[in-house]
């Protein structure tokens, strides 16, 4: 929707299904299938393996937790606000598995727990943001320091590792005889969840119109604060949620899980063409981030001479590339406009 | 806003579209690994055969707990080593952090890489005990080293000293450093690296003993095999138990860090330090007087032994039981123990008199 609003003045000479065209050119989306297409290839030609089920499989796997974290934090970062405590609260929540299972809790007990602390660490984060008018960013920096020494607190430098074999089998494994591991079928469950919430509810629509612009969406009468309580509640619940998929998926209940998750989870986010400034972006835009990025990881992975620091340069690069593209691209577009509309700067 | 859903809906559709096309297109590729389980199988499921040829051309992946520690680089050097001499070849393949479950996605490229075998000093146990494990059921032999992984996940574990052996040795080196009296404290690496708490439990047991009742452990602190990190550490140390007399610090990033900071420290020289080092690193502080001894095996021997041990059972010499014996080139001859555990040998100590005959 926010190239449209463009494509009229860009080309005021094409036709109708020129302009569509365009449009469907222009959008970040196509670009990531395009990046998808390339990446496939020369993922093929590092190694004849990178095109089978197997890198699906353990691909999709790595990065389980980075996926579904991802779905609500785009959100947030829609709403123009951004949320950096993920990882911690994934943290705490393994923690606080690891503490609930030593004490003999069984995991139907745990998972909901988990689910509910992040919910409270998510909510308690937005109620700084909303309650006190503090910038999420410096919240959300402190919170990744708090909930991660919160997890310390919990457990201590112990790690849990004896959870039941039926429900770590269960999260390592595949979905019943396909190569598609569990937990992805948990992430396609979300992801139409928020991909509906986003897209097809009023709801939705109030998180578009609070990024691009919170106080007209204010006086037109939505509820700027509750909404973003909401989110960030709802992104808490899906870190501990995450807490809990990762404890089982490794049989590592510990503090120090998911250390650095955060920048990956960002990275996908703002990849897969969310604003940064808020009020723009897709669902389908992050999924196909997260393919790319997986697909980019396990290239490297596969690669018999990359070392797997490039795994860090190339996310990296790809967070600060996601950032700077839609600028780049905005700017070129708006001296384009300029030049060929010369008189519309004067306002005539 | 209006025509903004249908196209969002769009969108979403022909992403899941390609990700359904991605997910075909990769369907081809799952049969010849079968066949290849089918030959292999026989000896993966046979008994020992002592007088077995070693194979040839075997390709092994080893994966340090992390990149750029420099104990793990030498370390595993000792696989190449082992591997060239036995005309294979072996790749390097670590994590950048030594996270509980950053070894997984390596693994599992060693297996779609078809490597013969995966050599492995384990950052968690347990965390990448279903990784190897699958990877052992496609006929990838598993030889943990330094760390041992679960020991249902690998067939033999080289350990480059008995646990028991370290932890006595340790507390040993700081008692006769401090004349058996005072309180003593431990600089670790990660709190769940699986050797360094190993080795705290013995040294816990030892100091047990009539011989060291006056020293007292009062403290155990993580440097995380952070040099930065650990050098803080010790100045906390140092900080909070002025009477500290000596302090342990069983990892080689942990001990250089203890000694710099040491050795420009008012308590440089009266304060004993010892712990497990590198010659290299530690020469220095030996020879200004910060440190009097330190000790360690010699970490490519490790890696080393390893290696040999990893062509031994992929050309079906050994299977991992225990009292299986095989030959480990210039190592000589060694036993697989209780729960496939291979032994290196014993500590060395460095001093003054003789870290010149070592460069490493």
């Amino acid at each position: 929707m926010q190239t449209e609003a463009a494509a009229p003045e860009i080309a005021p000479l094409a036709t109708d299904r020129g302009r569509k065209w365009r449009a469907v050119l222009g959008r970040w989306e196509t670009l990531l299938a395009g990046l998808l297409v390339v990446t496939a290839i020369a993922g093929q030609s590092i190694s004849p393996e990178f095109l089978t089920t197997d890198s699906f499989t353990t691909g999709s796997l790595d990065l389980s937790e980075i996926a579904l974290m991802a779905l609500p934090l785009a959100m947030v970062i829609i709403a123009a606000e951004i949320d950096l405590s993920v990882a911690s609260v994934l943290a705490l929540s393994s923690a606080v598995m690891a503490y609930l299972w030593s004490h003999g809790q069984p995991i139907e007990m745990i998972i909901p727990i988990c689910v509910a602390v992040g919910a409270l660490c998510g909510a308690f984060n937005g109620v700084l943001v909303t309650r006190f008018g503090l910038p999420s960013l410096a919240v959300t920096i402190g919170t990744l320091a708090l909930f991660r020494g919160l997890a310390f607190v919990v457990i201590g430098d112990e790690s849990v590792t004896d959870f039941s074999t039926a429900w770590t089998d269960r999260a390592f494994g595949n979905f019943a005889g396909t190569f598609i591991p569990n937990t992805m079928v948990l992430f396609a469950v979300l992801a139409v969840a928020f991909a509906v919430l986003l897209h097809a509810t009023p709801f939705g629509r109030s998180i578009y119109a609070v990024g691009a612009n919170e106080e007209a969406a204010y006086f037109s009468g939505l509820r700027v604060k509750r909404i973003k309580l909401i989110l960030f509640t709802l992104s808490g619940a899906v870190a501990g949620l995450a807490g809990g998929v990762i404890s089982l998926r490794n049989s590592t209940g510990a503090a120090n899980v998911g250390q650095g998750f955060e920048l990956t989870v960002v990275t996908a986010v703002l990849l897969g063409g969310i604003s940064i400034f808020g009020g723009r972006g897709t669902i389908a835009g992050v999924i196909l981030a997260l393919l790319l990025l997986g697909g980019i990881q396990k290239a490297l992975l596969l690669s018999e001479s990359i070392s797997s620091y490039w795994v860090q340069i190339v996310t990296g690069a790809l967070l600060v590339g996601s950032v700077l593209g839609p600028n780049l691209a905005r700017r070129v577009a708006d001296t384009r406009r300029r030049r060929s509309h010369p008189l519309q700067e004067v306002g005539l | 806003m209006k025509s903004a859903r249908p196209h969002a809906m769009r969108v979403f559709l022909v992403a899941l579209a390609l990700l359904a096309a991605l997910a075909f297109a990769a369907c081809g590729d799952t049969q010849d690994d079968e066949s290849d389980n089918a030959s292999e199988s026989a000896s993966q499921e046979g008994r020992a055969d002592p007088n077995a040829p070693l194979k040839k051309g075997l390709k092994t992946v080893s994966i340090p707990k992390q990149l750029g520690n420099p104990y793990e680089e030498f370390e595993h050097s000792g696989v190449d080593e082992a591997l060239q001499e036995l005309d294979g070849s072996n790749r390097i393949s670590g994590p950048t952090d030594a996270g509980a479950s950053t070894q997984i996605p390596l693994i599992n490229a060693a297996v779609q890489q078809k490597a013969d075998a995966i050599i492995i000093a384990g950052n968690d146990p347990n965390a990448v005990a279903p990784a190897l494990k699958q990877a052992a059921q496609r006929g990838v032999k598993v030889v943990g080293m330094d760390s041992d992984v679960a020991p249902d996940a690998r067939s033999v574990f080289v350990n480059q000293v008995t646990t028991q052996l370290v932890g006595e040795n340790q507390v040993e080196s700081i008692g006769k450093q401090i004349d058996y009296k005072g309180d003593i404290a431990i600089l670790s690496a990660t709190a769940n690296a699986t050797n360094q708490n190993a080795w705290i439990d013995v040294m816990k047991e030892t100091l047990k003993k009539p011989k060291y009742k006056d020293m007292k452990l009062v403290k155990i602190a993580y440097g995380d095999d952070d040099d930065q990190k650990s050098f803080q550490e010790t100045q906390g140390l140092i900080q909070a138990y002025p009477n500290l007399a000596g302090i342990i610090s069983p990892t080689t990033v942990g001990v250089a860090a203890a000694a710099r900071y040491l050795s420009t420290s008012p308590q440089k020289g009266k304060l004993k330090l010892t712990g497990l080092g590198f010659p290299n690193q530690m020469r220095k502080f030996v020879k200004d007087g910060t440190v009097d001894e330190f000790q360690l095996w010699v970490p490519k021997d490790v890696g080393y032994l390893a290696g040999q041990a990893a062509v031994a059972l992929a050309s079906g010499v050994i299977t991992g039981a225990e009292g299986e014996k095989f030959k480990a080139g210039r190592l000589g001859e060694y036993t697989i123990g209780k729960n496939g555990e291979i032994v290196l040998g014993p500590l060395t100590t460095f001093k003054a008199d003789n870290i010149d005959e070592f460069d490493f």
